[in-house]
């Protein structure tokens, strides 16, 4: 039983087993169930910074083909890359800010968050202005029909698109990373849903889908980004991304064009003539938690 | 093979209700977790401010129980101490059976378990070193692998008759050492690195987790011990036991010290990060915190047991000394499975507050997680025993158990 060619001939049994299974495997891919091999594909598909060009092509269209499906529309799922010498900063104006949650609403029919169970990408906290910003005496739920309360103040949170993101430090299989232009990004098809970097966020920024997102057809946002408000699967994280599929495209983000007070502001850090390197030059700047450098590209400022 | 199949199914009537038990706490665990992975993880209680719950809790107690194979291994092999020497395997099994279970947990936590492939270095994308769950899951399965090794290589030369070869195994157990160290320190960094968590930024963190897993896992195998040598001819030493619990006092004294150590600092300057204790001990905002029942529970346990235990009367009353280890082992279980997750999470990093306590879904599922834990545990014990000690009858028991189970002994030349 033991002798070599006896040995041999196994292992070359076994390759030959290996082969088949493959040739099996890919024939199976190229026939006509396309949906099973899309599903088979999807499993073995690989992070996001690794694919090839041509793969990252058949990727998009592959997921365009199943949020068609889905959808019963068209959907178009771009990979703009960031532009060069872009920073994008954001400044918010707290002074102004009469928390009427528009911004939030906004954020949830842009970037195609489930609407059941509800994720909100920005959380608005009402604070009293006796105790000025702190977390421990801020209230998350306070009725926006109410707005403005005389003796309280609002203040809005969202992903600060850390220079030095304690999420993607955490993240054990780099599902999440700082792109070009500073904006921390989510492969949805490579997180493992271990909410480690939901842990690690200190601005309660990520949210997990607990279970399949809702998103009625006629809600949907069709422009879509691969690295943004592209509908997610369920067990993955996400987060605001200021809204890259807007913004690599020199437009403002959803929450910047809705708020009614003009309390939001967005643009290019490296341009020296740009509006948020004047308020940052001109105003009183507050870093929500400056204390822990995860150095935010969210500045909170106070114009009156 | 046929030997093991034997030992397996036969047993006193006592075995095959525990076994079936067993079994039964596993189907209802699969069930529970098979409705987890289609629904998602919302049929937990878990959400986005408490992001983290019981899963982890267990993964981080089990963590502990692994770890303390070590407490047994330290005395046994560095300072050569004879009665412990015989029962050092035990500790070895109970590590792979805890690991087991960790790696269970961690994987039912997942929102997407299928892409686990992800972690796997060079063939996923493994963000090493800077991603601490990261090297977790390296220096578990590291420890898995040379437990299980050791364990397997030793058992199968007793099978076989033959004397195992110390040079394979004894730097396999010195290994193992610093691994159940590092197992401990890297879980306590997952937390302790957060600094958005002021509740584990601490650095006495890891000094207690090792602390109070030097006292949890030999809790276990006090117990385990005592049943051992009743229904087997398994020989333990009484002094074996007691210096088991006397060892286990040490580390719950230190334990309770680096307690106080973080009560004193918390209380004394009262800052804003004192709302995590207040929401463990007492509630926030006039509201009774659903888990402060168990912290008090934990925290009186783990006193009353370190009375028990230091003192030496009732250290060697069999009585005293079990009913102190039952204490431990429920004190310690709580303070890594509740006290330690869920103040780390309330109020979260925007100051609301989300009162977490499990759900059914949550317990089914590591019930399940530990039936598979004990089950594994149950037939290698069984089929440990009866390898070292029963299946050669006719030497003489004492040079049996030289022979068998020193095994694990190191040459003394060689230390
Ligand atoms: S705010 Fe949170 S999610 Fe956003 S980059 Fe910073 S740590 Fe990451
Ligand atoms: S939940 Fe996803 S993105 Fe977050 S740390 Fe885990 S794998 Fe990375």
């Amino acid at each position: 039983m033991n002798t070599p060619e006896n040995k041999q001939s196994e292992k070359v049994n076994r390759r030959d087993a290996i082969k088949t299974l493959f040739t099996l495997a890919a024939a199976y891919t190229a026939t006509g169930c396309k949906r099973d091999a899309d599903a088979l594909r999807s499993f073995f598909q690989t992070n996001f910074r690794e694919m090839s060009p041509e793969q990252l092509a058949s990727t998009v269209e592959r997921w365009e083909r199943r949020y068609e499906k889905r959808f019963d529309r068209e959907v178009k799922v771009s990979t703009t890359p960031p532009q060069e010498d872009v920073l994008f900063g954001y400044a918010l104006d707290v002074s102004r800010c009469i928390g009427c949650r528009r911004c939030v609403y906004a954020c949830v029919e842009e970037n195609n968050q489930s609407r059941d169970p509800q994720i909100h990408w920005i959380q608005v906290l009402e604070m009293d202005k006796a105790k000025g910003i702190d977390l421990m005496h801020a209230d998350a739920y306070y009725d926006a029909e109410e707005v403005p309360q005389e003796d309280k103040f609002y203040f809005p949170v969202q992903c600060q698109q850390c220079e030095n993101p304690p999420c993607v430090k955490s993240c054990p299989v780099g599902a999440t990373w700082k792109e070009p232009d500073g904006i921390v990004v989510i492969d949805y098809d490579w997180c493992v849903g271990c909410r480690c970097c939901v842990t690690a966020c200190p601005y309660g920024a990520r949210h997990f889908n607990w279970t399949k997102p809702s998103l009625p057809v006629n809600q949907l946002n069709p422009d879509t980004e691969y690295l943004g408000n592209r509908p997610r699967p369920q067990g993955v994280v996400e987060k605001c991304t200021f809204c890259l599929q807007r913004a690599r495209k020199g437009r403002y983000p959803a929450c910047v064009e809705v708020c009614p007070v003009g309390a939001r502001k967005f643009g290019n850090l490296l341009d020296p003539k740009g509006e948020i390197r004047y308020i940052l030059e001109n105003h009183r700047i507050y870093i929500l938690k400056e204390e822990l450098n995860t150095q935010p590209k969210f500045f909170y400022y106070f114009s009156i | 093979m046929r030997t093991i199949f034997r030992i397996i199914f036969n047993g006193s009537p006592a075995y095959f209700i525990w076994v079936i038990f067993l079994l039964a706490c596993i189907i209802q665990g699969l069930l529970a977790y098979a409705g987890q992975f289609t629904e998602g993880l919302i049929v937990t209680h878990m959400r986005d401010s408490v992001s983290w719950g019981f899963y982890i809790g267990n993964f981080t107690f089990l963590v502990g129980v692994a770890a303390s194979a070590v407490m047994l291994v330290i005395p046994a092999y560095v300072y050569n101490w004879k009665p412990i020497k015989e029962v050092v395997i035990f500790g070895e099994l109970l590590a792979v059976s805890a690991i087991i279970m960790c790696l269970l947990f961690v994987l039912v936590d997942m929102g997407h378990p299928e892409r686990l492939w992800h972690m796997i270095p060079f063939i996923g994308r493994l963000n090493f070193p800077s991603s601490l769950l990261a090297w977790d899951a390296l220096v578990l399965n590291a420890y898995l692998a040379v437990n299980t090794f050791v364990v397997v290589y030793l058992l199968w030369s007793a099978y076989k008759g033959e004397h195992y070869n110390t040079r394979i195994v004894i730097p396999l157990v010195i290994l193992s050492i610093p691994l159940a160290v590092g197992i401990h320190t890297v879980t306590a960094f997952l937390y302790n690195g957060m600094a958005s968590r002021p509740y584990w930024n601490s650095a006495i963190l890891a000094p207690r987790f090792l602390a109070s897993a030097l006292c949890s896992g030999p809790a276990v195998l006090l117990i385990l011990f005592q049943v051992l040598r009743r229904i087997t001819s398994f020989e333990i030493k009484d002094d074996a036991i007691h210096k088991v619990a006397e060892l286990m006092a040490y580390a719950m004294g230190f334990n309770l010290f680096l307690f106080g150590a973080e009560i004193f600092k918390e209380y004394y300057s009262n800052t804003h990060h004192v709302v995590h204790y207040e929401y463990l001990f007492f509630g926030l905002h006039g509201e009774p915190s659903p888990i402060a029942w168990y912290a008090w529970t934990s925290l009186v346990f783990s006193v009353v047991a370190f009375l028990l235990f230091v003192v030496p009367a009732t250290r060697r009353n069999f009585f005293t000394m079990n009913l102190g280890a039952v204490m431990i082992y429920f004190s310690v279980y709580i303070e890594k499975g509740i006290a330690l997750i869920i103040p780390g999470y309330t109020p979260d990093t925007l100051g609301q507050i989300y009162a977490y306590t499990p759900s059914i879904t949550e317990i089914r599922v590591a019930a399940g997680i530990f039936g598979i834990g004990f089950l594994i545990f149950t037939l290698l014990v069984r089929i440990g025993i009866f390898l070292l000690f029963e299946k050669d009858n006719l030497v003489r028991e004492d040079s049996a158990l030289e022979n068998k189970v020193g095994v694990v002994r190191p040459g003394e030349d060689q230390l």
